[in-house]
Parts: structure tokens; C-alpha cells; sequence
């Protein structure tokens, strides 16, 4: 293993932080990993699609998001091309919220926590409830008798659960700042920690495999392997 | 699946799903799929953008309000200034009218305190009134009540408003309201509906005297308080107690994903109309009931790879079999 | 409060179709989103996969 000891440098040198992490790095997402050309042979499976399928969802969100941020949250009400734009950014959030449920779905029935990755599972939940947030100030965000209506209502679980002094569902200003700024930035952080958490754990592999490649090892052998 | 003990060796299934994977692969471009997989959405969403756009209900305005319903925003108006409004008796964080709401002992809504004040008899209808030029009328009634004391406003305010909703009287109608000392009260309520009407309460509501405004509580407060809003809410299903939650304006798909919180709006226990017991405590404190229940489930399936039972589901619904049977019935080369 | 109105001019209201059963109520848009999504994952576990081609992992 490459030594802690950095070229003229004293070999009882401590290691730099910067050093540490990148051996870390190296160790654990080696371009190997994080680029790989293979999975192993048991990802066949549709339901493997589903991750990648709600990333993309979350791609085209914020690409509508952002030309709906730029012209401000009153401009589809009045312009066609705005209004296709917030068409595109609904139906977007439509296909997220069902590919990430089915994505759900699937790594549930998968026990995909498997192997130390509890992690893996805890952050794609937290990206589940940012998600809400995000869609909740969204929808708050809408200038219109939905988000007159929400707001309205959403206060009052907010303000029982004893948070809403702080986030005021109200507060345009605050609303639409949490959508288009805060929360999105959250949420870019916790996807990317995901997906490497997923680089650097591997695909989780499936329940019984041992038990299944002893069986095909002995059906190969022609008698029983003990396990 | 059992947690490891620590002085157990890992089985051979443990030792597989913790290492690198060494066993049979596959080519797999991921990133070709993630390529795919963007313009497969991209052409989804573009095309159900063109065929179904999307919804966008026009909002409730003031102005609406004193035309469509004028008696309804006139008795609200007097709510406000008698103090019994919803807005008048929330409690923080608006103000200290009510308790708000409770679990048992627990009180985050009162332990918050109030950040947003709000005097609704002062910021719904007297203030907005004073910003601008009243009919002769109006004017004289808003001296006669900022000159009157705390106690002579609370008399006048709580006669007409119990006057005014007497079921067995005037019933809501202002015009049958029966003779009384209600000071300036009726002339001031009256004032804020024509003050509605021409679509001056809608641009002062917010901010009065300022420029700029984001804010919108002050407005949504008060016509929450009436029942305009809410006949908007039942007539496009939004109610909590018609699935709102997840419902949408229009023909359109709502948040389906809310269907676990909106399910606990529909039990009876939360929407009923007894006056004592557990039912009324319930309904009362729906809001903060129903986010706990939430809560709790949502920490669940967070924590789920460490809680027996619920970890065990996929061993007991074998779903796995069917995404990993190819891998299952694979022989050796 | 007395009774009110519903349907007044100035508030918008062209809900979708809502369908019910006792206390299960769920609009047609929202009860297509749940049945696709639902859709999705059974063709998603039923679905065959393309063979891939061997990478160079131990066939073991």
C-alpha cells in the first residue's frame, strides 16, 4: 500500500489531510468504481432502471425550473410559452414522484440495505422527504387559487407541529426562495451522496446467493457443497 | 438478514454482500442508460405537456369576494372586530387569541411563540379602511371607534356579532338584524365590503404604507376566516376531508404520493362534530395528531434496515425471487 | 355559519370526475397516476432483460 510518506518529505511525517482524503478516495471510489464498464451478472433486471429513471425526471425538473425561475412566478399565467414550461415542469414532477416510488418499491422488496448499506437506504429516503418539501413549496409557489388554498391549510400542520414561525407557508418570499434555491440545493447534495453511495457499496446481490451458487456449484459438481 | 452478533463469524451470504463483487458481471454502460433514460423523459414530458398542459385555477381576490358573497365577507369583517374569527382565536404564531393546538401535554405551538403578530380587528379591517378617503359615513364611524375605549369597542363588537349570527334571528343577514347599541360597528363592516368591492382591499391588504410586499399571510388569514375560500375548497374537492391532500384542481393528477398522510383525514374519530370526549379532543388537535402519526411513519421507513420485523417483509413477500431468477436458475460454465 | 352557496360565479371549479366508495374517494387523474405506477413496477419485475454480454468477472 502506497505510505503515508510524501516525496522529500521526512519518512515520520504526519499525513496531510489533503493526502488522507484522497487515498480515501482512492481506496474507495477509484475511477474503477465510479465508471465502471460491468455490474455484476445479477443486475438484470428492469427494475434496475427505475434509479436512473427518476435522476432524469429530476434533470428535466430543474431544467424547467429554472427557465420558470428565470421569468418569475407570474409569467405562465399569461404567456403560452410559460405555460407549456410549467406544463413540462408538472408533468416532470408526475413521472419523478412515480418513478421514485417504483424505484422505492423495488429496492424495499430487494432488502437493498443489505451489506452496510443502510446508509445507502437512509439517504434515499431523505431525498423522499426533501422531495415533499420541494414539492410542497412548489406548489405554494404557483400564484394561483391551489397555492391559495395549500397554504391555507398547510399552515395549520405547520404551525401545530410548532415550526411554523420559521417556515411560513405564507410568505411568498420565503416560499419561493426555499423552492427555487434552498431545497434544490439540499436535494443535489443528498442525490449525489447516493448515487456514491451506490458507486462505492455496489449493487446490493441477492437474497439466497450464496445458497443459490452452492446449488449450481453442486449441480455442476454433481453433488452436494456444503456451505 | 439478522443482525450480525458480534461473536458470530459472518455467514458466506454476509461475506458476499459486504465485499466487492467478484463473481460473474456483465457489460453495462451506465452511462449510455443514463442517456436513454434522459431523452426517454424528456420526450415523455414534452409530449404530455403538449397534449394535457397543466392546471392553473385562477385565485380568489377580495374584489371577488364582496361581489359574490357580500353578507358572508360583511360578517366575517365583524368576527374580526369582535375578536371571534378563527384568525382572532389561533394563537401563535400570529397572536395569543388561543391555545392552538395540543398532543396531551405537548404544546409546540404555544412553546413557539408568536412571530408574526396579527390583530385582525386592526389589520383586516380598521387599518385597511384608514388608507384611504371614506365616505362621509365610514369616516365618522372610524372616530367613533378609535376614540372609544377597548371595553366600549368590545361592547358594541360582541352585541352585533352575536346579534347578527343569531341562528334563531338575523341568521347571518345583516339586513334583519334586530335594533341594538352596536356603535359604529354595522357602518364600518359595511364600509370594508364596498372598500372590497372596488378592489381596494386587495392591494392593501398586505402591506399598508409600503412599497414592496411578499408576505401574504394577512390576506390569506382573512379570507380564510370566511367562507369564500372555503367554498372554493369544497367545490374542487380540496377539503381535508375529501382527500384534499392529494387532490389537484381540474382534470388533473394530484400528489398521489400524499395518500399516506390524506388517508388520516377521512377517519371519523378526526372529523367529528361531538362537543366532549376523545372524538372532540381529536378533531380539535387533528392537525398536530395526524403529523405525529406521520412522523412516526416516515422515521420508519428511514430506520427501516434496522427494525425486526418490518426488514423481514421482503423475505416474507418473495418478490425477489422474480428479479433475480435468472440469476437464481443460472448454471455454472 | 349558515349555509352557503357552492357554486358561485367568481370561484373556479371544473374538477376532474371523483369516484367513491364509502370513505375512499379518488379523482380519475389521480386513480390513472396509481394504477400506471403500480403498472410500472409489475412489468418492471415480469419483464424479461436483455442477455448481456460476459464482462470479466470469476464465473463461479
Amino acid at each position: 500500500m502506497s505510505a503515508d510518506v510524501v516525496p522529500g518529505t521526512p519518512a515520520d511525517a504526519p499525513a496531510s489531510w489533503i493526502g488522507r482524503l484522497r487515498r480515501l478516495l482512492e481506496r474507495e471510489l477509484p475511477y474503477e468504481k465510479l465508471l465502471p464498464e460491468e455490474q455484476p451478472a445479477y443486475v438484470a433486471s428492469w427494475i434496475y432502471v427505475f434509479g436512473v429513471l427518476t435522476l432524469a425526471a429530476l434533470a428535466m425538473i430543474i431544467l424547467s425550473g429554472c427557465f420558470l425561475a428565470f421569468n418569475g412566478p407570474a409569467w405562465y399565467h399569461d404567456s403560452q410559452t410559460g405555460r407549456f414550461v410549467n406544463s413540462l415542469h408538472f408533468w416532470s414532477v408526475q413521472l419523478f414522484f412515480m418513478f421514485m416510488l417504483v424505484h422505492l418499491a423495488g429496492k424495499f422488496f430487494m432488502a437493498a440495505w443489505r451489506g452496510h448499506r443502510a446508509l445507502t437506504w437512509i439517504v434515499g429516503m431523505l431525498a423522499l422527504v426533501i422531495s415533499i418539501g420541494a414539492g410542497l413549496t412548489g406548489y405554494l409557489l404557483q400564484t394561483n387559487l391551489d397555492s391559495q388554498w395549500i397554504s391555507f391549510e398547510a399552515k395549520d400542520g405547520l404551525n401545530a407541529v410548532g415550526v411554523g414561525a420559521w417556515f411560513s407557508v405564507t410568505n411568498l418570499g420565503q416560499v419561493m426562495l426555499l423552492h427555487s434555491f434552498l431545497i434544490p440545493a439540499v436535494m443535489a447534495l443528498i442525490v449525489l451522496v447516493h448515487i456514491l453511495l451506490v458507486r462505492i457499496r455496489g449493487v446490493v446481490p441477492p437474497l439466497d446467493a450464496a445458497k443459490a451458487d452452492a446449488a449450481a456449484a453442486s449441480k455442476a459438481t454433481g453433488h452436494q457443497d456444503v456451505a | 438478514m439478522a443482525a450480525t452478533a458480534a461473536h458470530r463469524a459472518p455467514t458466506r451470504q454476509e461475506l458476499l454482500e459486504r465485499e466487492a463483487w467478484h463473481g460473474p458481471t456483465r457489460r453495462y454502460d451506465i452511462i449510455k442508460e443514463g442517456v436513454i433514460a434522459t431523452l426517454v423523459v424528456a420526450v415523455l414530458t414534452i409530449l404530455l405537456a403538449a397534449v394535457f398542459s397543466s392546471p392553473d385555477d385562477p385565485p380568489l381576490t377580495f374584489q371577488g369576494w364582496a361581489t359574490d358573497m357580500p353578507d358572508d365577507l360583511y360578517t366575517t369583517a365583524v368576527a374580526e372586530l369582535a375578536g371571534t374569527s378563527e384568525s382572532a382565536t389561533y394563537g401563535p404564531p400570529y397572536n395569543d387569541g388561543g391555545q392552538g393546538q395540543a398532543l396531551g401535554p405537548i404544546t409546540p405551538q404555544i412553546w413557539m411563540g408568536v412571530h408574526e403578530r396579527i390583530d385582525p380587528a386592526y389589520d383586516f379591517v380598521i387599518g385597511p379602511l384608514q388608507t384611504q378617503q371614506q365616505p362621509a359615513d365610514v369616516a365618522a364611524a372610524l372616530t367613533q371607534w378609535t376614540s372609544a375605549t377597548a371595553d366600549q369597542q368590545s361592547a358594541w363588537t360582541s352585541a352585533y356579532d352575536t346579534a347578527l349570527n343569531d341562528p334563531a334571528g338575523a341568521n347571518g343577514d345583516p339586513a334583519n338584524v334586530p335594533a341594538g347599541d352596536y356603535g359604529p360597528v354595522p357602518t364600518l363592516a359595511t364600509g370594508l365590503v364596498a372598500m372590497g368591492a372596488s378592489g381596494a382591499l386587495d392591494g392593501v391588504l398586505a402591506a399598508p404604507g409600503q412599497f414592496y410586499n411578499t408576505d401574504n399571510t394577512k390576506q390569506i388569514l382573512f379570507m380564510g376566516d370566511g367562507g369564500y375560500l372555503d367554498a372554493a375548497g369544497t367545490a374542487n374537492h380540496l377539503q381535508g376531508n375529501q382527500w384534499g391532500m392529494m387532490n389537484e384542481t381540474g382534470n388533473y393528477p394530484g400528489q398521489q404520493w400524499l395518500a399516506p398522510a390524506s388517508v388520516w383525514y377521512q377517519l371519523p374519530i378526526f372529523n367529528s362534530d361531538a362537543e366532549s370526549g376523545l372524538a372532540a379532543t381529536l378533531t380539535a388537535n387533528g392537525d398536530i395528531y395526524i403529523m405525529s402519526i406521520v412522523g412516526i411513519i416516515t422515521l420508519a421507513m428511514i430506520l427501516l434496515p434496522f427494525i425486526p420485523g418490518l426488514r423481514g417483509i421482503p423475505r416474507l413477500i418473495p418478490i425477489h425471487k422474480l428479479i433475480w431468477r435468472d440469476y437464481y436458475n443460472r448454471k455454472t460454465s | 355559519m349558515r349555509p352557503l352557496m357552492l357554486l358561485v360565479m367568481a370561484i373556479p371549479s371544473d374538477p376532474a370526475t371523483y369516484l367513491s366508495w364509502g370513505w375512499l374517494s379518488v379523482s380519475v387523474p389521480n386513480l390513472i397516476a396509481i394504477l400506471v405506477t403500480i403498472s410500472l413496477f409489475a412489468l418492471a419485475v415480469l419483464l424479461p432483460f436483455p442477455k448481456g454480454r460476459h464482462g470479466s468477472g470469476d464465473d463461479r
